[in-house]
């Protein structure tokens, strides 16, 4: 079979950094490639080489055979290239029908946009791909998943040859999930060259025929994914065997520290009612938009709570933002964390100092020496790699990044520490160096929260995991009687589980 | 990026070579500018390296400077003011008011300060309570504020101020330095201090580079941004005070366009327009450098509409220049 | 199209009537078809302006040489007029329209090019567009006797009962309007700022769809500035100081939001209307022109206040009622 396209000995580099050096891709049609690698593999740069917004520095590009140049996104476009992205990348405040045809619109005798033909064609599609959208509402009035149906009738609309899609199901529901497995199996029954990039290897499995695994910019592997075991790409992904091994000590657990009662927002979430001990792990299990980072944040103050009451050793505590979170001694470590936790402009130690400056100053001036030395003693407990600590914190790995975030709140001296999806995004190495220090801090009498949606960590690393669905708690399991299945079911609401 | 075995290694706390860089730095190019105008200027015109008419010249930038100083700390906090002309007006026409009614040169320095402080607040409600941009809050408060000195004084002047007011803006502290001039020494001292020494301008910092994790971070950063505005008012009312004291009357035209000198000068100094950058020194030697150049485009009689397309080329030069030459020697370099 | 912005121009309809009623409570006269007709030719040039703003700030930009740029190419209308008092005036039109475009290209190419933020950009270039008029005069002054009749009498030309001038603003308006919801520009203006990231991705050139949004604020400026000088029959330096801010608060009344990618044509038009309303009627309920600066700010703010409010984003809804089991 010949490729739809095949991308060869393609290289890219940016000031300092090798990002692809000559790899090689081939996408068939009706067939799907499940592009594999860590983060910073290369995938996303590759991405932006397909569809026209990078342009590679060697290497080939060829459609059907012919070599071909894609100067501008417009270019891949008109090859019949286009791709879905992780963050649906569409217009909120754009009609569904237009968000379909922007760039191509149907055209009437005068050259003018054709609204009426736009919104049958806009229907039709959107029938296709088995959504019952109104192509005329505005695109803000959908849910994530209709606006992934959204994108996907757009790559019909370009009449695409080849669909490139990104993580599609990271913040998709079980339910939705199935329904998009069920329409990538319909554009390969229409001849659809798919590349399909994810990190969840039981839905590679499901729905992918080959795969192509990059490692450091470089192609490390390919082949069908009929008769390739997890262990294979695994090994390949990460260059060495890794058996996933979570080092948490056992602990005693101690008395109560946080005890949260009847807390509920008018649209986020209701009824949290829960305890958690010294030196406690507790995990908060729960699909995305399950509602756990929002209570977490109205914990802390982000957002306030309509009801309900939070007791800090015995003590009520009543929190409005942020800086009294810290001062009761209650951090929260955020998910985003290029948004929310670091500041990537400021060096190292100014922001690990950043919420302890009242400890590190005196009468409201900075003193510097403290600060290099707290900022010393945090990062040299997570053991960062670094220059210097006066390098800027957007200038380290990802892994780097959340290790000094991390090291920002612990330096703070917490009681209660909460990490929402603390190893999200980060290599394996820095991953298991992240769980080493949460089990240590544990074991030091610290009693944390770990917000995670990654299975493999909620049962490697919790002592007690609560789960949530659609703003409720929906089970609460002690490590003994954890199991996947009983997590997964109450998450999506399959069993007849209830608290 | 590949990680290396596990080794607990010693982090130095600062980079190698750092004191290098800081030759390189936007401040040491003023630096060499300002003495080459100086330079020039001096060559230029016989009468310029006199020091009574040095005197003179600090007057071109002494009360934009001192908006200036404050200007620079709300740009780094990502936000800006552009009412800032706006409230020299009005608050020059409360004092003119003030002063028509008997108040004496206490109570009319009250009435400034407090007619600048008040706008501030008004602005820094404004953007932080209800969360609205700074740019279209400024630009209507802006129209507000010269709009009501307007109402006030229609095509009339204040002129009838106290003998003694006339010192803020015309009295010398010693020999040859104003009493404007020391104003600007001693603001720039204590804005250096409070941005760069102490909690409230690493907060500043923190808030212009990431905003969202500042606040994650526990810093108050409605409260910052608030005192930023109300700063910038208060320094707009002293400035009000000496240029009312200096021209001894009060029109509601009184520094049009002024923002544009003051932002032209905080940019000029090095503050990144988008926030989380700059010095207090450079804004300083950017107020110098633009007092010179204006004093001897004046001793060369050149008219002020023409000076003020001369800071509308800098103003955009100076941020187009380095990007112009950052690209340009990325090509050579390839 | 869509609800929301219905009925954030249904409320600015209901605003306008509500002032109109206030007015005429205390002078009848104000909603005779005549004296809403010459309020509204007084509003034209604003809505000619504000409709070339709007393309701007959609994109998520600010253009505040607006009111240079006419300022400029009227006198240069004005000065091509007293050197060829035989012009034809259409031609003299289309040279400040092509002038108009070319000052705002430069607005555009600093935007585009350089990545200059927009509002230092126009800042910069407001005073060099208005110092330039004195390079040009040395700061004579224009004065009606200096300029043909033709030249000053087209604006008032009566057309159909209508001057020439609202002619204008009406042709502008359709223009616009055509080019806003039927061509791909006007949509590009839409999703350059409304998602420029997701632009990209559609294979639309930012930079160069902004750069064309200050080309049309240009252009619309530069016949503004015609018909500025030959309808006061005056041009000299300051003609029109300050009246970016009227400009933006137009467009802020009229609902576009200054965060991009939200607004219409008749919500533009609108905000001009209600300004223009304003202005027009404080002369006629004796409040004192001078009066006129203060309202446009309280207005700006206000107006800014409510569609903040507007465009707050709703947190997540994720709670759902428990279902039946």
């Amino acid at each position: 079979m010949k490729p739809a396209i095949a991308l060869e000995g393609i290289s890219k580099s940016f000031p300092g950094v090798h990002a692809l050096s000559e790899v090689s891709l081939s996408l068939y049609p009706g067939s799907v490639t499940a592009l594999i690698g860590e983060n910073g593999a290369g995938k996303s740069t590759l991405v932006k080489i397909l569809t026209g917004i990078y342009q590679p520095d060697g290497g080939t590009i060829r459609v059907d055979g012919a070599e071909v140049h894609f100067p501008a996104a417009s270019a891949a476009a008109k090859a019949g290239v286009t791709a879905i992205h992780q963050e649906t990348v569409l217009f909120d405040e754009l009609s569904v029908a237009e968000n379909i045809f922007l760039g191509h619109a149907p055209r009437t005798r005068f050259g003018l946009i054709d609204w009426t033909k736009l919104n049958a064609d806009a229907r039709q599609l959107l029938s296709r791909v088995g959504a019952d959208i109104d192509p005329t509402i505005r695109l803000r009035d959908l849910g994530i998943a209709s606006k992934h149906l959204v994108a996907i009738a757009r790559a019909l609309s370009i009449d695409a040859r080849v669909v490139i899609m990104d993580e599609p199901t990271a913040a998709l529901s079980y339910k939705e999930i199935h329904e998009l497995y069920e329409l990538i199996d319909r554009l390969k029954a229409d001849g659809k060259a798919i590349l399909f990039i994810s990190h969840k290897f039981d839905e590679i499995f499901r729905i992918a025929d080959r795969y192509t695994v990059f490692r450091d910019g470089r192609m490390v592997g390919e082949g069908l994914i009929a008769g390739t075991r997890q262990d294979d790409l695994v090994r390949m992904m990460v260059g060495r065997d890794v058996g996933q091994v979570f080092p948490k000590q056992q602990v005693a657990i101690g008395e109560p520290v946080l005890t949260v009662s009847g807390y509920r927002h008018p649209t986020e979430f209701e009824d949290i009612n829960f305890e958690l001990r010294r030196g406690e792990i507790l995990g908060f299990y729960g699909l995305v938009g399950a509602g756990r980072s929002e209570f977490m944040q109205s914990l802390i103050g982000i957002t306030r709570p309509s009801a309900g009451a939070v007791r800090l050793d015995g003590k009520v505590m009543v929190i409005r933002s942020p800086a009294e979170a810290i001062e009761a001694g209650i951090v929260y470590v955020p998910e985003e964390r290029g948004r929310q936790g670091a500041i990537i402009g400021m060096p190292i130690f100014q922001n690990v100092t950043l919420p302890s400056l009242t400890r590190t100053s005196r009468s409201g001036f900075l003193r510097m020496a403290e600060e290099f030395r707290l900022a010393r003693e945090y990062t040299s407990r997570l053991d960062l790699r670094a220059a210097a600590l006066d390098q800027d914190v957007g200038t380290l790995s990802g892994g780097n990044q959340q290790k000094v975030v991390i090291a920002k709140w612990l330096a703070t001296k917490p009681k209660v520490i909460i990490l929402d999806e603390p190893t999200k995004g980060i290599d394996i190495g820095s991953k298991a160096a992240v769980h080493a220090f949460m089990s240590e801090l544990a074991a030091q009498g610290l009693s944390v929260i770990m917000v995670s949606s990654e299975i493999p960590e909620i049962m490697g690393m919790s002592d007690r995991v609560i789960v949530m669905r659609e703003g409720r708690m929906v089970g609460q399991y002690e490590r003994a009687d954890l199991s996947a299945e009983k997590l997964v079911r109450a998450a999506a609401g399959i069993s007849e589980t209830t608290p | 990026m590949a990680e290396a075995p596990m080794t607990t290694r010693h982090i130095p706390d600062r980079l190698q070579g750092r004191s290098a860089r800081v030759l390189k730095s936007w401040e040491s190019l003023l630096v060499v500018v300002a003495i080459l105008i100086f330079t020039v200027n001096s060559f230029a015109s016989p009468y310029f390296l006199d020091p009574w008419n040095l005197s003179d010249a600090t007057f071109n930038f002494t009360e934009k400077a001192l908006i200036a100083f404050a200007m620079a700390m709300v740009v780094i906090s990502g936000e800006i003011d552009l009412s800032v002309a706006s409230i020299v007006a009005l608050t020059s026409t409360a004092m003119g008011y003030a002063a028509t009614q008997g108040f004496d040169t206490p109570a009319l320095v009250a009435v400034g300060l407090a007619t600048g402080l008040a706008c501030g607040a008004i602005n820094g409600l404004l953007v932080t309570r209800l969360g609205l941009p700074s740019i279209v809050v400024t630009i209507g408060t802006m129209s507000l504020f010269r709009g009501i000195a307007f109402i006030v004084l229609g095509d009339q002047a204040f002129t009838s101020y106290p003998a003694s007011f006339a010192y803020f803006g015309q009295g010398y502290v010693w020999w040859v330095f104003s009493f404007e001039f020391c104003l600007f020494l001693g603001f720039a001292l204590f804005y250096a201090a409070l941005l760069h020494l102490t909690n409230f301008g690493r907060a500043v910092y923190a808030i212009g580079n990431n905003q969202t994790a500042a606040l994650f971070s526990g810093v108050r950063v409605a409260r910052v941004k608030f005192t930023l505005f109300l700063l910038t008012g208060l320094m707009s009312g002293i400035a009000a005070i000496c240029l009312t004291s200096r021209l001894g009357s009060t029109r509601p035209s009184i520094a049009l366009g002024w923002e544009l000198e003051v932002v032209t000068m905080v940019v000029l100094g090095g503050v990144s327009i988008l926030g989380g950058s700059g010095t207090i020194g450079g804004v300083v030697l950017a107020a110098l450098i633009m007092g010179m150049v204006t004093f001897g485009f004046g001793l060369l009689n050149v008219p002020g509409i023409v000076m003020s397309i001369f800071i509308g080329l800098l103003l955009i030069s100076v941020i187009a220049l380095p990007i112009l030459y950052t690209r340009l020697k990325r090509r050579m370099a390839h | 199209m869509n609800m929301l912005l219905k009925n954030r121009e249904a409320l600015l309809v209901v605003a306008i009537l509500a002032l109109l009623t206030l007015i005429t409570l205390r002078f009848p006269g104000f909603i005779q078809p005549a004296n809403l007709g010459r309020v509204y030719n007084d509003t034209s040039i604003l809505i000619i302006l504000a409709l070339g703003q709007m393309a701007v700030i959609l994109t998520r930009c600010i253009d505040l040489s607006m009111a240079a740029n006419l300022a400029l190419c009227g006198m240069v209308a004005g000065l091509i007029n007293v050197a060829l008092p035989g012009l034809p005036i259409p031609l003299v039109i289309a040279a400040v329209v092509a002038l108009g475009a070319v000052l705002g290209s430069i607005n555009g190419l600093l935007v585009w090019k350089l990545n200059i933020p927009p509002i230092v950009v126009t800042l910069g270039t407001l005073t060099i567009f208005r110092g330039s008029i004195f390079l040009l005069t040395g700061g004579q002054w224009i004065n009606a006797h200096q300029m043909s009749d033709v030249f000053k009498g087209l604006p008032r030309a009566d057309f159909l009962g209508i001057p020439a001038l609202s002619w204008f603003s009406i042709a502008i308006m359709a223009i616009v309007f055509v080019v806003m919801t039927r061509t791909t520009v006007g949509r590009a203006f839409y999703a350059v700022g409304g998602n420029p990231h997701a632009a990209i991705y559609t294979g639309i050139d930012v930079g160069r769809t902004r750069f064309l949004a200050y080309c049309l604020s240009g252009a619309l400026a530069g016949l503004a500035g015609y018909l500025w000088v030959s309808r006061y029959a005056v041009a000299y330096v300051d003609i029109a100081l300050g009246f970016e801010l009227d400009i933006i608060a137009a467009c802020v009344i009229g609902g576009i939001s200054i965060a991009g990618g939200i607004g219409s044509v008749p919500g533009a038009v609108l905000g001009a209307l209600f300004l223009g309303v304003i202005k027009n009627a404080l002369p006629v309920i004796n409040i004192s022109p001078f009066a006129q600066m203060a309202i446009s700010g309280t207005v700006i703010i206000i107006a800014v206040a409510v569609n903040a409010r507007a465009e707050r984003r709703k947190g997540r809804v994720i709670l759902k009622k428990a279902e039946a089991h």
